[in-house]
């Protein structure tokens, strides 16, 4: 009984250690940014890898989310013979909550687990202290163009996952099944706000784009520096990504969207 | 990989994401890139205004021709003020025209309808609409329909 105590004690002051780190490690990335000569192309070869190889796999789902979609809001639209509605419902959904939400998920996992490994790996094979040593701080040459990268990528990727998606949910709308596409433009249109919907949308991705990129290089900075190490870590950078996204999600959309 | 190309390919990545925001602002949100042409204020007073709400539509035989600027409660008649502003192209709406609340489709959003009058002078700026149709209330049709009246 005490044991279990002291464990839940041990386990509270581990947790809280080591958000104070994470933020005391933020604050030194932000505050370290490397020269624009140097910076500048540390960071577009992150950006190429953070977000320009994610690029498929944003495009492939959003493509099959839009086109599912499409499929389900037509099955239950047409019951009301309201299937002209199914425009606005694709836009909104995608627009709002699937693009930003889903293109972090994938971004957690694809870009996240990358960068937690790769910076792990680093850490383990003792380059990471091989630089200080040389007087390069690690947290500028190394962290920085990572953090920023997945900062600056993210919301790229949201806004062209909730694009291809659109389009994905025309094809099976209007080319499949025979909605009319005026009016599934102009449904669309009449119903989604630049500002409301499509802004907040962004300011979402690039919400998540930051918590994703934080632990992802967090995590691979933090972590024990064996294989076993590397390998729970990059798991804790999906995980955690996932359920703070999730999470500030719905916050995020009950202060944009809650209406109260 | 050469830094030239790291950088053409970056480059591209963010043009697209440029893009995609164009689309969504332009095709999605219907944003226009024209600037909002000048307006006028007219006003209406209804008894119900139903699920209508500010940037709401206005048309003319189905052309939208303005939009709802805002909707609010007159304090001595206890009616619902609704400010409409109409397009300066359309500046010869006859005086003694109705305006009316209509739904798109059954389940549609609500917008006004203006239904032309006969009278030779036009609507000037900050007039009042002289009849008007609150919105159709489903429910109020049929407890009158029940009640026999």
């Amino acid at each position: 009984m005490m044991d279990a105590i002291a464990r839940l004690g041990k386990n509270t002051l581990d947790f809280l250690a080591s958000f104070g780190r994470a933020s005391q490690f933020l604050l030194g990335v932000l505050v370290g940014v490397p020269k624009p000569s140097v910076g500048l192309p540390l960071l577009l070869k992150q950006i190429y890898s953070v977000g320009v190889l994610s690029l498929v796999i944003v495009v492939v789902s959003g493509l099959f989310i839009g086109m599912v979609l499409g499929l389900q809001g037509y099955t239950i639209l047409s019951d009301f013979g309201s299937e002209s509605a199914i425009g606005q419902m694709i836009a909104l959904t995608l627009v709002r909550e699937l693009g930003p939400v889903v293109t972090a998920l994938l971004f957690a996992g694809r870009a996240g687990s990358a960068l937690t490994a790769e910076i792990g790996l680093m850490k383990a094979t003792e380059q990471l202290s091989s630089m200080e040593m040389m007087g390069v701080d690690p947290l500028r040459r190394v962290i920085a163009p990572r953090l920023w990268a997945g900062f600056l990528s993210m919301p790229i990727l949201a806004l062209v996952f909730s694009m291809v998606g659109i389009l994905g949910g025309m094809l099976v709308g209007v080319e499949w099944l025979g909605v009319f596409e005026g009016s599934f433009w102009g449904n669309m249109q009449a119903s989604v706000d630049f500002r409301d919907d499509v802004l907040n949308g962004v300011i979402k991705s690039v919400v998540f784009g930051f918590v994703c990129a934080w632990i992802a290089v967090y995590q691979g900075y933090d972590c024990v520096p064996t294989s076993a190490g590397i390998s729970s870590a990059t798991t804790k950078t999906v995980v955690y990504s996932s359920l703070a996204v999730l999470g500030l999600d719905f916050i995020l959309t009950a202060v944009m969207f809650g209406n109260f | 990989m050469a830094q030239r190309t790291i950088e053409i390919i970056v480059g591209l990545f963010v043009l697209a994401g440029m893009g995609a925001m164009m689309f969504l602002a332009l095709q999605v949100s219907g944003l226009s890139l024209a600037a909002a042409g000048s307006t006028y204020t007219v006003y209406a007073d209804f008894t119900d205004t139903g699920g209508l709400g500010p940037r709401g539509r206005v048309s003319m035989a189905g052309v939208q021709v303005g939009s709802i600027e805002s909707i609010e409660l007159d304090r001595d008649t206890f009616k619902a003020r609704v400010t409409l502003s109409i397009n300066s192209d359309v500046n010869n709406i006859p005086a003694d025209s109705a305006a009316m609340i209509r739904t798109s489709g059954l389940l549609g959003e609500q917008y006004i309808d203006i239904s032309i009058g006969g009278d030779l002078e036009s609507l000037q700026p900050g007039d009042n609409f002289y009849t008007t149709q609150s919105a159709m209330n489903i429910e109020r049709l049929i407890s009158n329909f029940a009640s026999g009246r």
